[in-house]
């Protein structure tokens, strides 16, 4: 799970046109809250839930803490928070490597679970590049997970198509924001957040090697970030008698839409 | 001059718009070569269809093996084909699937990916323009490491029609078993609604909760333009509409000529899909609404009333 600037607030690009983190408060993805609650539903539904842990992992700086905790707060049982200055500024490939090398460090994962995408850079690329690093089966884009044991089928709706995928775990899901709303934390579950274990991760601790990533080793370059000159308001009328389907049709022709 | 690959976007051999699309930006770029990856007997069509959009080599890819899985095996098999073309970029169409290709060929090739560019231009390289934010700022950028993999959007170019070669290489992928470990289980194609398509669409009108479930004034009124029908999250949430229609963050990003908002407020993850639209038209019966903060044209008033009469009146215009 990804820690983002609050998509609701007015972002800011620094000089070397990295995000502004600073700039804007962070939160948990939402969509990775989405994230979250299936996993928790896989524990619950699962046949023996107290055997199955579920760790909340999330590659940011400092602050990125927060994700975890919120993540702890919800349910899952363990924290993992990889943190480590030069991971700043990676593109998607980097951002994957580490996340990849996390996994494999966590040990015997059966499951890695992902939003659709992170709300800011949005590229829904990670779940299929952690797939691809760990050689593991891509069960993307679900709307409803179910399983048996290590079976898992999940929905998917396509651009032209609906389908129905399986794989066996271990596998990488990702599931949309129609999977079922996420829990929110109980007073209970903050409480117990407090306790439970949360480590944090360097690139050391992971084998990655510094220069593997961050913004130097991005092998995407940002050239320019422009603001978008903000929409000029256009004519609005209030409809009185069916005044306001005249203007509209008016308005339509004029612009040769009829 | 090298090859530029576009990974040909299609419906059972049937080549969609944003495939001509991104033939018409190769050629900006480079010498088109078009990858069909698709039934054995709709290549023929596919191919001639490729090439009146400059695609001087198309690389055939039957998919009868791959079809059961999901991408994995489309990533592999346009691994391949860089290897003996070597390409100086990589174009695939920005649906969910063509961004998973891109993500994985990534990791394969080692090379720098870009997402969802909403224009492609040379500029000593293939440089994009992405719109990041919720629309709120515009971003050029340019893959520096290995051979650029990018995706584009619908809408991002008009297609030029030019005659390429079109001269066929057969392809016959070998396929890793690590490929094939996500099956396609079953597949159920999309009912046509026998409107355009909402990425490609020249005017979309959309309806939100405001419409209070009933749609037929919205479709009614966008029938009468000849446009598309979306809805916001709300309506798709309360069920009146099916996700393939959500415009917005989680949904489709739609650019068309004119977009009609009825009934949405315009909350920011809905803007995130139509911010670009050229022009925006919005029905709603709360002038505080936000969305009218973005309109070229707004009517503060009730749809169920506005909507049938305007349907009315561009009815009677067209006799
Ligand atoms: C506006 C913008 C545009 C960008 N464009 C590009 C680009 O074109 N090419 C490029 O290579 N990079 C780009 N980046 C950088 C890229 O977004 C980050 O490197 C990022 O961490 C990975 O991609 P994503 O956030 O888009 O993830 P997505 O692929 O959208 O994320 C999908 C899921 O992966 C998981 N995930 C993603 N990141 C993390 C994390 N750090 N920790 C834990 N889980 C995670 C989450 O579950 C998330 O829901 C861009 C960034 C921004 C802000
Ligand atoms: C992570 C996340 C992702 C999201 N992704 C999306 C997304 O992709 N797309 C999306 O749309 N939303 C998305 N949302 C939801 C978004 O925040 C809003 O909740 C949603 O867009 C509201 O839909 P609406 O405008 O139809 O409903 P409302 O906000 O309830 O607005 C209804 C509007 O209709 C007007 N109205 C009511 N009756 C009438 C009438 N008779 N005539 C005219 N006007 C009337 C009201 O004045 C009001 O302005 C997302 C939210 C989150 C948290």
């Amino acid at each position: 799970m990804k820690y983002v600037p609050d998509a609701t607030a007015d972002q800011k690009f620094e000089d070397d046109l990295t995000v502004d983190r600073a700039a804007v408060p962070g939160l948990l993805s939402e969509l990775d809250e989405y994230a979250v609650e299936q996993a928790l539903q896989i524990k619950e539904k699962s046949e023996n839930p107290e055997s199955v842990e579920v760790t909340a992992l999330c590659v940011g700086p400092a602050e990125a803490v927060d994700a975890v905790r919120k993540a702890l707060q919800m349910g899952a049982d363990k924290g993992i928070h990889v943190a480590d200055d030069s991971i700043a500024g990676s593109d998607a490939l980097a951002t994957s490597k580490v996340l990849a090398a996390a996994v494999k460090k966590a040990g015997d994962v059966d499951v890695v679970m992902c939003g659709m995408a992170s709300t800011d850079g949005a590229m829904s690329v990670v779940p299929a590049m952690l797939a691809e690093r760990l050689d593991l089966p891509q069960l993307t884009l679900a709307s409803v997970v179910e399983f048996q044991g290590d079976q898992f089928r999940v929905k998917r709706d396509g651009d032209t198509s609906t389908d129905v995928l399986g794989a066996t775990a271990p596998l990488v899901l990702s599931v949309t924001d129609q999977s079922g709303e996420a829990r929110y934390p109980s007073f209970k579950g903050i409480m117990a957040a407090k306790k439970k274990p949360m480590e944090t991760w360097s690139l050391g601790d992971l084998g990655v090697d510094a220069g593997e990533v961050g913004l130097s080793a991005a092998w995407t370059k940002v050239e320019a970030a422009d603001a978008r000159p903000p929409r000029t308001q256009g004519e609005i009328v209030t409809d009185e008698d069916g005044s306001g389907a005249t203007a509209l049709v008016e308005f339509l022709a004029s612009k040769k839409f009829i | 001059m090298s090859e530029v690959l576009v990974l040909i976007d299609h419906v059972d051999g049937a080549v969609r718009k944003p495939a001509y699309e991104l033939l018409t930006i190769a050629k900006r770029l480079g010498e088109p070569s078009a990858v069909f990856i698709g039934p054995a007997e709709a290549a023929d069509a596919a191919v001639e269809a490729v090439k009146k959009y400059g695609a001087e080599k198309v690389y055939v890819v039957d998919d009868t093996e791959i079809k059961g899985y999901l991408v994995a095996p489309k990533a592999e098999a346009l691994q391949q084909i860089a290897g003996q073309a070597s390409p100086s970029a990589i174009l695939i169409t920005s649906s969910a699937e063509g961004k998973e290709i891109a993500g994985r060929l990534a990791v394969k090739l080692d090379s720098g990916v870009i997402t969802d560019a909403v224009d492609v231009q040379d500029n000593g390289g293939p440089e994009t323009t992405q719109s990041v934010f919720a629309g709120s700022y515009t971003v050029r950028a340019k893959v520096t490491h290995g051979t650029p993999i990018i995706t584009v959007k619908p809408n991002a170019a008009t297609p030029e029609e030019s005659t390429g070669a079109g001269a066929v290489e057969q392809v016959s992928v070998s396929l890793s078993d690590s490929a094939k470990k996500a099956q396609v289980v079953a597949s159920q194609p999309r009912e046509s609604s026998g409107r355009p398509e909402l990425t490609e669409a020249a005017i979309v009108v959309s309806g939100g909760r405001g419409t209070g479930g009933d749609f037929s004034e919205v479709e009614d009124f966008a029938d009468a333009l000849g446009a598309a029908v979306g809805a916001s999250r709300a309506a798709v949430d309360s069920g009146w509409k099916p996700h393939a229609f959500q415009i917005g963050q989680t949904g489709k990003t739609v650019s068309p000529q004119l977009y009609v908002a009825n009934g949405i407020s315009g909350a920011i993850q809905h803007r995130a899909g139509m911010q670009t639209s050229k022009n925006i038209v919005a029905v709603n019966k709360d002038e505080e609404a936000p969305i009218f903060e973005l309109v070229d044209f707004g009517v503060v008033g009730d749809l169920h009333t506005v909507l049938p009469a305007a349907t009315e009146k561009i009815n009677a215009r067209k006799g």
